[in-house]
């Protein structure tokens, strides 16, 4: 048989050349992720529209680092799909519009532990603090590894609003006040009957007193029982209509 | 002093890196640099003394670099072994949980190091070893770029205690296999971006016309990977001082454009890398030609095409727009077909060579793989579809299936080409002991059947105990029941893991033997068959 009628003629080409073969593998794998990724960054639709998101104050902010740090998400999700028994056991299925501000996103890929995207204000402070320190004295099957080093290590915030800095110039909306002032914000909603006009105006609906049972201390038990408690409360699912943000 | 020059850049890289733990306000970031220092300075100290391992010759050199790919050997070795041990200690502690010691060594901590130490520091040795290996071996060629091979190779070893020691300080992006946090991110780049020009550069001054398809593998896994990595870990320091970094995506964008990342760490790392491996591995120790050369062109660019697109099935039923599902899902029931091209093309590269199964334990590795390869190609497109995924996500049933994918293809055929490789680099008339190879066998498949089907019926278990009601309607179990009806699917699961890591300590061991250059006075393989008698 002759050269030319291989069905495969044309490869040798290809494979004889290195560059050819560099940037034909190359254009090969960029175009799946053009046509599939690069869409969600432009279509509207993408995020729902919805009332009450704000972002993480810097108490939850902090609370939320070490919920990554500690590999929280390895074992739980924070995404509730569409189904009957997930519905009745979580709440609300999860929408886009609830982790836009979530810088990484934390929706997990396993639940050897519940699922936590609505886990605040489902239990008490106290419940939560004992929860971590010891997870089997509340409940006993569970597999869930002992935190309570959290309570004994104060909160590192000096540096908060340069946390804060990083999440804006990434797309939060943190406006130069709320950087200024993330240290104050922290301080009152970590502390007991402090002043909390000027965190509530700056991050409404937040929840603030003392968090890890020790009010002199500002602990990392405090950062992340706080950001625990907000988990999927924001959303006000009375003004939220599904018809409306058909994807 | 032939290591002068890396000695003193190594001595210096360790004294900035101490530098930046002096002045850094951050503690686990200054932690993390004076563990890199240390590191560096060992380093530096074990090439100014240029320690010579064993004591036996050290073979000519065949005009061939070999002397890193002997390294990566040994590398790979090790990092299977650390691997697979801290599996094995994970596993533990979900089976009893007494076993976590916080803050280190508690199970968030320590699951990121098991994945890593497994998929990029055994993975990726296996792969950068071998890659060198075969490059040069089809191009006839040496590596590329002198002294740069070793930095790729210490390099890549830098990142790995990098990222290891970063994960037990809680240092991480919070990224499923993409925890490393911007700096190491930065180093991986670095020692990437090297390696691709030591294989490409040894590609352009090949000395054959043709580029044999092992390496149009490698090519394709080394590439995709540096875009893969590039563009996931795309992130804002607080501060450069400090190891914190936020992500520049956020959410569902976010969300996708991790486990576009992520599913295709499986697709090249784990399975383009690999086609490479067996591509030259199978063909050699069978001692036959590759099946069809047309069906590796088929699937080779049918495979890598549509690879890139199958992330979203791991976000079925999410906040994903819906139309990305779908589109994820169709394009990875379609995958099934170019991954079974290159199971039936390695498969039939035994045609007429079966009978060397009896006789050769290494081969039989590398049909094990391929059945295994088969298996998990097979049921990813079943667990991508949507209705299955349902029931599947969340669950143990995914941890069965990478598990499946992970031991039986990429350990088994890993293993084969570390045994076909030994001999060969330290010029050893053949292993210390084929019967230590069969052990190995045995032991790694049981592992994994063990492993895999406890996974598969715990998962599916707790995929319907979540889901079932009663005939009011109401939800039986609360979760703390799911979580109590896996303690014996966690022991049985640990059992399975440990059952293959020995397996790996009875290779290393079988491995340390050869190089040394030992002999075991044992009866051939196959010899005691009953052999027939003339009449």
């Amino acid at each position: 048989m002759s050269q030319e009628k291989e069905p495969f003629a044309f490869h040798s080409k290809i494979e004889r050349n290195v560059t050819l073969l560099l940037v034909l593998s190359l254009v090969v794998v960029t175009i799946g992720g053009i046509v599939e990724v690069a869409p969600l960054f432009w279509l509207q639709n993408t995020i729902e529209k919805v009332q009450g998101m704000r972002p993480y104050t810097p108490l939850e902010l902090a609370g939320r680092d070490i919920y990554v740090r500690e590999g929280c998400y390895l074992c739980h999700s924070q995404m509730i799909r569409p189904f009957r028994d997930e519905v009745e056991r979580y709440g609300h299925y999860s929408l886009a519009a609830e982790s836009m501000f979530d810088h990484p996103f934390q929706w997990g890929s396993k639940r050897t532990g519940p699922d936590l995207a609505r886990v605040g204000a489902r239990y008490s402070n106290d419940w939560h603090v004992e929860h971590l320190k010891d997870p089997r004295s509340l409940v006993p099957e569970s597999v869930m590894p002992p935190y309570a080093f959290l309570a004994e290590t104060d909160l590192n915030f000096k540096d908060i609003a340069a946390h804060l800095k990083a999440n804006a110039d990434v797309g939060v909306p943190y406006t130069p006040e709320m950087i200024a002032s993330a240290e104050a914000d922290l301080r009152a909603q970590a502390t007991p009957d402090a002043d909390t006009a000027g965190l509530l105006k700056h991050y409404p609906k937040t929840a603030a007193g003392d968090f890890d049972g020790n009010p002199q201390r500002i602990t990392e038990m405090d950062a992340l029982v706080a950001y625990l408690q907000m988990l999927g409360t924001l959303v006000d699912f009375s003004a939220y209509q599904p018809q409306d943000n058909e994807r | 002093m032939r290591y002068g020059y890396p000695a003193i850049a190594t001595a210096i890289t360790a004294l900035l890196a101490l530098l930046v733990s002096a002045i850094s306000p951050d503690p686990a970031f200054s932690t993390h640099f004076a563990i890199i220092a240390a590191v560096l300075l060992l380093g530096s100290a074990l090439l100014l003394r240029q320690i010579n391992f064993g004591s036996a010759p050290v073979p000519a050199e065949s005009g061939y670099m070999d002397g890193v790919i002997r390294y990566g050997v040994i590398a790979t070795m090790f990092w299977a072994i650390v691997g697979l041990l801290v599996g094995v200690v994970i596993a533990s502690e979900l089976a009893w949980p007494i076993l976590n010691i916080p803050p280190w060594f508690n199970f968030g901590r320590l699951r990121p190091v098991h994945t890593s130490a497994v998929i990029f520091a055994f993975g990726g040795n296996a792969l950068i070893c071998t890659s060198f290996y075969v490059v040069q071996r089809t191009t006839r060629a040496r590596l590329f770029g002198g002294i740069l091979p070793w930095f790729v190779f210490w390099g890549y070893q830098l990142f790995i205690v990098m990222a290891a020691t970063g994960y037990l300080l809680g240092i991480t992006e919070g990224r499923e296999y993409a925890e490393p946090e911007w700096y190491t991110d930065i180093w991986l780049t670095i020692v990437w971006v090297s390696y691709l020009v030591v294989f490409l550069g040894t590609l352009v001054k090949r000395k054959e016309p043709h580029i044999y398809v092992a390496n149009w593998f490698y090519l394709s896994f080394i590439v995709t990977v540096a875009m893969l990595h590039l563009v996931n870990n795309i992130s804002l320091p607080v501060s450069w001082l400090g190891a914190k970094s936020y992500s520049a995506f956020s959410g569902v964008q976010d969300a996708l454009v991790q486990w576009w990342y992520g599913h295709n760490a499986v697709g090249f790392f784990l399975t383009a890398g690999f086609l490479g491996m067996m591509y030259y591995f199978v063909p050699k120790q069978a001692n036959r030609p590759v099946y069809s050369y047309r069906l590796s062109i088929v699937h080779f660019w049918s495979l890598i095409f549509m690879y890139i697109w199958a992330g979203p099935h791991h976000l079925h039923y999410t906040a994903l727009p819906d139309w990305a599902q779908t589109l994820g899902m169709v394009f990875s029931v379609m995958l099934w077909m170019p991954s079974w091209g290159g199971m039936i093309n390695g498969l039939m590269t035994l045609s007429g060579a079966w009978d060397k199964l009896r006789t050769d334990p290494i081969l039989r590795m590398f049909v094990m793989s391929l059945a295994f390869y088969g298996m998990s190609t097979f049921e990813g497109p079943v667990m991508s579809i949507k209705s299955v995924n349902a029931l599947s996500h969340y669950t143990d049933w995914t941890i069965g299936h990478v598990h499946s994918g992970a031991l039986g293809w990429v350990g088994m055929v890993s293993f084969g080409a570390l045994y076909h490789l030994t001999p060969k680099l330290w010029a050893r008339e053949r292993l210390y002991s084929l019967r230590l190879v069969n052990w190995h066998f045995w032991l790694a498949t049981l592992g994994i059947v063990v492993y895999a089907a406890v996974m598969w019926v715990s998962g599916v278990m707790q995929g319907l105990m979540w889901r079932e009601y009663d005939s009011n309607g109401f939800l039986i179990y609360s979760f703390a029941e799911t979580v109590a009806a896996m303690h014996p699917y966690y022991v049985m699961r640990m059992l399975g893991g440990l059952l293959y890591l020995i397996g790996a300590l009875i290779m290393a061991y079988n491995l340390f033997r050869t190089i040394r250059g030992d002999l075991r006075q044992e009866i051939p393989m196959g010899a005691e068959a009953p052999v027939a008698q003339p009449a």
